[in-house]
């Protein structure tokens, strides 16, 4: 018994090695950066109200076995594209970014198209491709706003948008009209938020159990995390010492229902055929095409899903900034994203909801501690910001090659059993 | 006729042909100082020349165009600000940077040619996230590394190197001066070329070798070089291990004309610039020539130099010819991806 619990700590540990790395090097941070816990901890909620969403369109391309879609900058742009034309209407507040969104899904379907049409003929390359994508409608998307705008067509747009001499759009553009306009609409503490969702998470749970009696142990389980989280929650809210907490950290409750609904429809969408399909070609593309699924469309579907979610994940992230700088804002989208995804444990072809969520949080909170970090450790801010920088490229490397390694000894694998068989049925061949 | 003549030549190839020639005879009828503009092109051309052969060794041993060669130019950079740092002057000076730089990348790419032989398959995107973290990496090495030259370390804070380190009064343009003469206006860097030109002869030389024809066949048909008892991993590793120190010497004869070495995330994206080159040279990501380089590079630095006036005749504001840069650079690199990829 003792036995098997080590080994199932192990266990545990070696699957879970990369976020518990991380975690690690994140309380380390939290230590040196000098920083009380809860100033880090509400930069952290708002930077994963900014983020989550983005991270979690790649799954999807993921389990299509698309690796990481870094051709979500494109959807990033859709979504800015969206908000120019509000920012230009002066359509303001929650109004403002649902026509934001409206503008940007028929675009980043479009985008998502043509990017699917690239991808479907690079199969084996697709995150090249898709980075070097990304860089090719940088150009376009520079050419379309500094020159074809004012330069071309007239646009009639008010003060502090376009450039003073009426050609190209400016730098950075201020979000006065749409800041905050999900993100205000209703804050409550994060200890209510917490009962809050454990009350849902108890009361699905229970239908669950009361419906089907196969998995009764799974939810069992969820049952008692669930109430441990609502305890938590009231002795959060109740504590004198957690006092500084419930003031400092605010949920925004409608950009966090927003992220919840896409990972319920996540999860559906795997349940669908369509899902399904995508898992299929995910896993063996030659055997889904065999079993008469059509590769190239379930690959197409999937890429645009993901750049539609891109699209509105950068308005969601913008709304929570309050600017655009027009010409940087998508740049670094789709690295983020993807680091953030890894390290929460996800690999180039496996990931989960609930790995979007921690990696975001630990990607996040190391993100806010490392400049302090570095600063109180080395003397300088700068080696905490190069070190982020690179913990970023680095984790995404380091999957990359993981990946290309394992599927490398996979095939020689393969490679050796066909040439034991072949040697098997060659000396039958002999004795017949 | 005509074509079969495009088709020879390549679809995009003609694209940019066409576009250099418009541009150039928009320069014309602007008025542009073309003397300038044909010197500016020589030194570009000389200057990235080295680079763009960097891609040779990378796609002839089937790794495919080579995204990392950061961690060659990582390496042409230490040994660079090390010949600073001693005081070293002139011929001396690069002599020193560039024989330091050898060892460096040899160890580097030896590392890197270990990791390419393990992701088999993928080199093109792990490299490139290779090479963005030994940038990244090396960020924090410039901040940290004891390096002690007035020239090098920023004033206030003693610690830490500059962005940028001027090579004026220690190596700056050595090459590009050795030999020079006019014609005309028109001032040709004879050294800086014929240094171009050594390092493609050397190339040449090594591809008619047993062991560059060898590398070669792996490129080609891996199945071929594996049937004719070649040591397919032997081959890649040789091959890598050239390419990055190629780029290590190329960043330190770029950074002689130039006037500077560039240091923190300089950097980062040095490797689209020579891949789009070669590409556009008629390289495929399995198949090249010394001709691609010298073609490509000709072609891509003319028409990134002579852009720039012209652009921003057109558009005073300024970064058209940044944007057109980067249309034509990736345009070239994705035409390349859906050739090679294609259905398997």
């Amino acid at each position: 018994m003792e036995k098997n619990l080590t080994n199932n700590i192990k266990s545990f540990i070696v699957s879970n090695i990369v976020p518990i790395l991380f975690l690690v090097i994140s309380i380390i941070g939290i230590k040196y950066s000098g920083v009380a816990l809860p100033v880090i901890l509400m930069d952290v909620i708002s930077r994963m109200d900014r983020n989550l969403f983005l991270v979690l369109s790649l799954l999807i391309p993921v389990l299509a076995g698309m690796g990481l879609n870094f051709g979500i900058v494109l959807g990033a742009m859709a979504g800015q594209i969206g908000l120019f034309v509000v920012t230009v209407l002066e359509i303001p507040g929650f109004i403002g970014l649902l026509v934001a969104i409206i503008i940007a899904i028929p675009v980043s379907i479009l985008l998502g198209w043509l990017t699917a049409l690239l991808l479907n003929r690079t199969k084996g390359q697709e995150m090249i491709a898709g980075m070097i994508l990304g860089f090719f409608a940088m150009g376009i998307y520079q050419f379309i706003f500094l020159f074809f705008l004012g330069g071309v067509v007239k646009i009639d747009a008010p003060q502090g948008i376009m450039l003073s001499t009426g050609v190209g759009v400016r730098n950075t553009i201020d979000l006065v009209n749409v800041k905050y306009a999900f993100d205000n609409i209703f804050k409550v503490n994060v200890f209510i938020f917490i009962i809050v969702l454990g009350i849902i998470g108890i009361i699905y749970s229970g239908l669950k159990l009361a419906k089907n009696k196969d998995n009764a142990k799974k939810y069992r389980t969820n049952i008692i995390l669930m109430l441990i989280l609502i305890i938590i929650g009231i002795a959060g809210q109740t504590l004198p010492a957690f006092k500084m907490y419930k003031t400092l950290l605010q949920i925004p409750v409608f950009t966090f229902v927003l992220i919840l609904l896409l990972c319920v429809f996540i999860k559906f969408l795997f349940k669908t055929k369509l899902g399904q399909n995508m898992r299929a070609v995910g896993h063996s593309m030659e055997i889904a095409e065999v079993s008469g699924i059509n590769v190239d469309r379930t690959r197409t579907v999937a890429t645009i899903l993901s750049m539609v979610f891109a699209a509105i994940g950068q308005i969601i992230f913008l709304q929570n900034l309050g600017n655009i700088s027009m010409y940087n804002a998508h740049e670094n989208v789709a690295m983020f994203a993807a680091a953030a995804l890894l390290i929460g444990g996800a690999s180039i072809s496996k990931a989960t909801v609930t790995q979007a969520f921690i990696g975001t949080f630990l990607f996040h909170l190391l993100f806010n501690v490392s400049p302090m970090a570095g600063k109180n450790l080395f003397g300088d801010a700068a080696v905490g910001e190069y070190f982020r920088v690179f913990i970023a490229y680095g984790v995404i490397a380091l999957t990359l090659a993981l990946h290309a390694w394992k599927k490398v000894v996979a095939a020689r694998q393969k490679v050796k059993e066909a040439e034991l068989k072949e040697d098997q049925d060659n000396k039958e061949g002999a004795t017949a | 006729m005509v074509k079969s003549y495009i088709e020879k030549i390549g679809l995009p190839r003609v694209i940019i042909i066409v576009f250099l020639l418009l541009l150039i005879l928009a320069a014309f009828l602007q008025g542009q100082n073309m003397s300038m503009l044909t010197t500016d092109v020589l030194v570009r051309f000389g200057m990235n020349g080295i680079l763009t052969l960097a891609m040779v060794p990378a796609i002839l041993c089937g790794t495919g165009l080579n995204f990392g060669i950061a961690v060659g130019i990582i390496a042409g950079l230490v040994s660079g600000i090390w010949s600073i740092d001693l005081g070293l002057t002139g011929l001396t000076g690069i002599m020193f940077a560039i024989c330091v730089s050898v060892p460096f990348s040899v160890v580097f790419g030896y590392l890197y040619g270990k990791l390419l032989n393990a992701v088999k398959g993928s080199e093109m995107v792990v490299g490139t996230y290779v090479g963005y973290s030994v940038v990244s990496l090396m960020c924090i090495g410039w901040l940290v590394l004891p390096f002690k030259s007035p020239t090098l370390v920023w004033p206030i804070a003693k610690a830490g190197l500059r962005n940028t380190i001027t090579l004026d009064g220690y190596y700056e343009k050595i090459f590009n001066n050795f030999l020079s003469f006019q014609i005309g206006s028109v001032t040709i860097p004879t050294g800086l070329l014929l240094v171009f030109a050594l390092a493609c002869f050397i190339m040449f030389i090594f591809s008619r070798t047993k062991t560059g024809i060898a590398m070669k066949a792996v490129g080609d048909n891996n199945m071929y070089a594996v049937a004719a008892g070649i040591n397919v991993n032997k081959m890649r590793m040789l091959g890598t291990i050239i390419s990055t120190v190629l780029s290590a010497v190329g960043i330190i004869v770029y950074a002689q004309a130039f006037g500077f070495y560039q240091l923190y995330q300089a950097p980062l994206n040095m490797a689209f610039m020579p891949v789009a080159a070669v590409l556009l040279g008629g390289a495929s990501t399995n198949k090249v020539k010394i001709s691609h380089v010298v073609i490509g590079t000709l072609l891509f630095q003319a028409l990134i130099t002579i852009a720039l006036p012209v652009a921003n005749q057109i558009a005073p504001e300024g970064g058209l010819a940044e944007v057109s840069r980067l249309i034509v650079s990736n345009g070239i690199i994705l035409y390349a991806l859906t050739q090679s990829g294609g259905k398997k």
